[in-house]
């Protein structure tokens, strides 16, 4: 499913990172641990294709992301993958539901009422479907960006710190809330972290050193 | 959702700023349209209204106010002029047709032209009910006065002095509405049409008696009437009327009667083409004022729509990068940044096209005036597309700046929050 090897990124300023090879299987979840700086997100946004111009190989999907054009880098990141940030950015703009909208829009897929109904529901929100996003609290908010990273069935999820901000019973809340919706849609979770909570929740790590 | 869902947002979520967008660029295009409108409309009625009227000949004065009195009717009459002056050009071989007119009377401001059947049929008009005027004092009515003055067929009513309402009253005689004419759209609407006649009979009182005398004496056996007024013998001495519109045979004509008349008589001669086209010079000025008003408005809201979306791109990076991690293109954002700016300037154009025409509408309505001009808010002229493009142009223009911003978002940067 995920498959790197022996890759590296050339910051613009010079200084360059390389990341340790390892392969995560299809519906497996695996923890990204390291300190702050340690290229967690820039491993993650490699994986997303969000970062282009690597050396090496990164394999998502059975697709070396480097073969893809930006066009079909943007598809093929809409089709497959669904992200999970730390700032659990809704656009302000549109409702809930025009929020979770976006997603099979943007990625150039069927929008499915039905389906948003479905994974609304599932995370409690469905009374929340047509409120404004500025309305929702941060729980709240965390768990339409959450059904948004799901809606379109992704075969993976990143989530980039997703519980460093929260205390004690969300983080577990919000891990759980992970690890559920990714195994309801069989999909392979990534989870970029320095939070050592998460350490006993997910057996599969990979570390990441600082350098 | 779709791009124009998702742009329609991003406007919603801002109304005020909107708002103003849209207003600023209405203001400007209403202008612009009511301007558009009223020159079009205007310089139309002044063609149709001197189309056919090669020359005019009264007395000395200022041509321009010849030309507004004798064809637009808006103008006091420059004086005089005798009959058997104007005779001797009538005749001229180079004329194809002269027709007299007689002015000094008004109903309730409408003026009452003495004038030839022919005048009628210059502008072509047709009887909506009733007949031609025939015999001393029978009056057929223009469209509008008919429906503003209210004035139907029977009805009797004494003219006033000048062109003013509330001016000296002729009791002593009263007019007689035979007919009413269709709507022609052209200065006949607002006119009150009778025989010469009957504009002298109105004013003898004030005349000489000799010259009353005069009138029964002439009818002999020699009697050569008038190419002007049939009634009166060829060459009378004494009756004057107020001009004379002249027809021209050929274009020799246009070289040769101005200066003819100009030079050998008493008698003034205007050109309706060159007069107007001065009018039009002068009434410019202050059109090109309002004008450039109105691009003033239209560049201030221009800069308004930039400065909004610039600014709202600050805001919205995060969106924008957000979007990316879902799939969408640089191009779509691209399109998305450049569709808010052509749909905020599409809007204003719209409002502003629709406030022209209403401001029209409600004067029309409204105005006594504006109706007598005949100008309407309902006609449309291709020149509109030209401003709807034009602005919507104008709003890709204002967009393209912050839509490459759009395009350039470097998302893994603004993702990971630097």
């Amino acid at each position: 499913m995920i498959s790197i090897h022996d890759l590296s990124f050339q910051y613009s300023a010079g200084n360059s990172i390389r990341f340790p090879d390892f392969t995560v299987t299809k519906g497996e979840h695996c923890l990204l641990l390291g300190e702050s700086g340690s290229g967690k997100t820039t491993l993650l946004h490699l994986l997303g294709g969000l970062l282009r111009n690597y050396a090496g190989s990164v394999k998502v999907d059975n697709t070396e992301l480097a073969q893809l054009s930006e066009t079909s880098l943007d598809r093929f990141r809409g089709q497959h993958i669904g992200f999970v940030f730390q700032r659990n950015h809704l656009v302000s703009a549109l409702s809930v539901e025009k929020n979770l909208m976006l997603a099979p829009y943007l990625a150039g897929l069927k929008i499915n009422t039905e389906r948003i109904t479905e994974v609304l529901s599932g995370l409690g929100l469905a009374e929340k479907r047509k409120s404004s996003v500025t309305q929702l609290s941060h729980g709240q908010a965390q768990r339409v960006a959450i059904a948004r990273a799901v809606l379109n069935k992704p075969s993976i999820i990143f989530a980039d710190e997703p519980t460093s901000a929260l205390d004690d019973k969300n983080c577990d809340r919000v891990i759980h809330m992970l690890m559920d919706v990714a195994a309801q849609n069989q999909s392979t979770l990534l989870v970029a972290t320095h939070d050592q909570r998460l350490k006993d929740k997910i057996s599969k790590q990979v570390k990441l050193s600082s350098s | 959702m779709s791009i124009f869902t998702l742009v329609w947002n991003y406007l919603k979520a801002r109304p005020l700023n909107t708002a103003i967008n849209i207003l600023l660029l209405s203001l400007g295009i209403a202008v612009i349209t009511i301007l558009l409108l009223f020159n079009k409309q205007l310089e139309q009625k002044i063609t149709e209204n001197a189309r056919g009227i090669d020359l005019v000949v009264g007395a000395k004065g200022s041509p321009l106010q010849l030309i507004l009195c004798n064809i637009f009717h808006v103008d006091f009459p420059t004086g005089n002029i005798k009959l058997n002056e104007a005779e001797r050009f009538a005749k001229h071989r180079l004329v194809k047709r002269a027709i007299p007119l007689a002015l000094g009377d008004s109903y309730q401001s409408y003026r009452i032209v003495g004038t030839s059947q022919q005048y009628a049929e210059l502008y072509k008009a047709e009887l909506q009910e009733g007949n031609w005027w025939k015999n001393t004092l029978d009056v057929t009515i223009g469209a509008n006065v008919a429906t503003i003055a209210q004035l139907k067929i029977g009805d009797k009513f004494a003219s006033a002095h000048g062109l003013a309402e509330g001016g000296h009253t002729h009791n002593e005689h009263q007019y007689h509405v035979v007919g009413v004419m269709k709507r022609t759209n052209t200065v006949l609407d607002n006119l009150i049409l009778t025989n010469v006649e009957s504009v002298w009979e109105m004013h003898e009182e004030h005349d000489s008696e000799e010259a009353h005398e005069d009138h029964a004496e002439l009818r002999d056996s020699s009697f050569i009437p008038s190419p002007l007024v049939p009634s009166i013998a060829k060459g009378d001495s004494v009756k004057e009327i107020t001009s004379m519109l002249i027809q021209y045979r050929s274009p020799m004509g246009a070289i040769q009667l101005p200066r003819l008349v100009n030079s050998q008589s008493s008698l003034q001669a205007a050109s309706p083409a060159f007069e107007t086209a001065r009018l039009f010079s002068i009434m410019g000025v202050g059109v090109d004022i309002l004008m450039a008003f109105a691009y003033v408005l239209i560049f201030i809201s221009g800069l308004s729509i930039f400065i909004a979306l610039y600014n709202s791109l600050k805001e919205r990076r995060y969106d924008l990068a957000i979007m990316r991690s879902m799939g969408a293109s640089r191009t779509k954002l691209f399109v998305s940044i450049l569709l808010e700016g052509g749909i905020l300037t599409l809007l204003g154009s719209v409002i502003g096209l629709l406030m022209g025409h209403g401001v029209l509408v409600l004067l029309s309505a409204l105005v006594e005036e504006t109706q007598k001009a005949g100008i309407d808010g309902f006609v449309f002229y291709p020149e509109e597309w030209i401003i709807l493009v034009g602005s919507l142009l104008l709003g890709l223009l204002c967009a393209v700046i912050p839509a490459i911003q759009a395009y350039r978002t470097d998302i893994s940067k603004v993702l990971a929050g630097n």
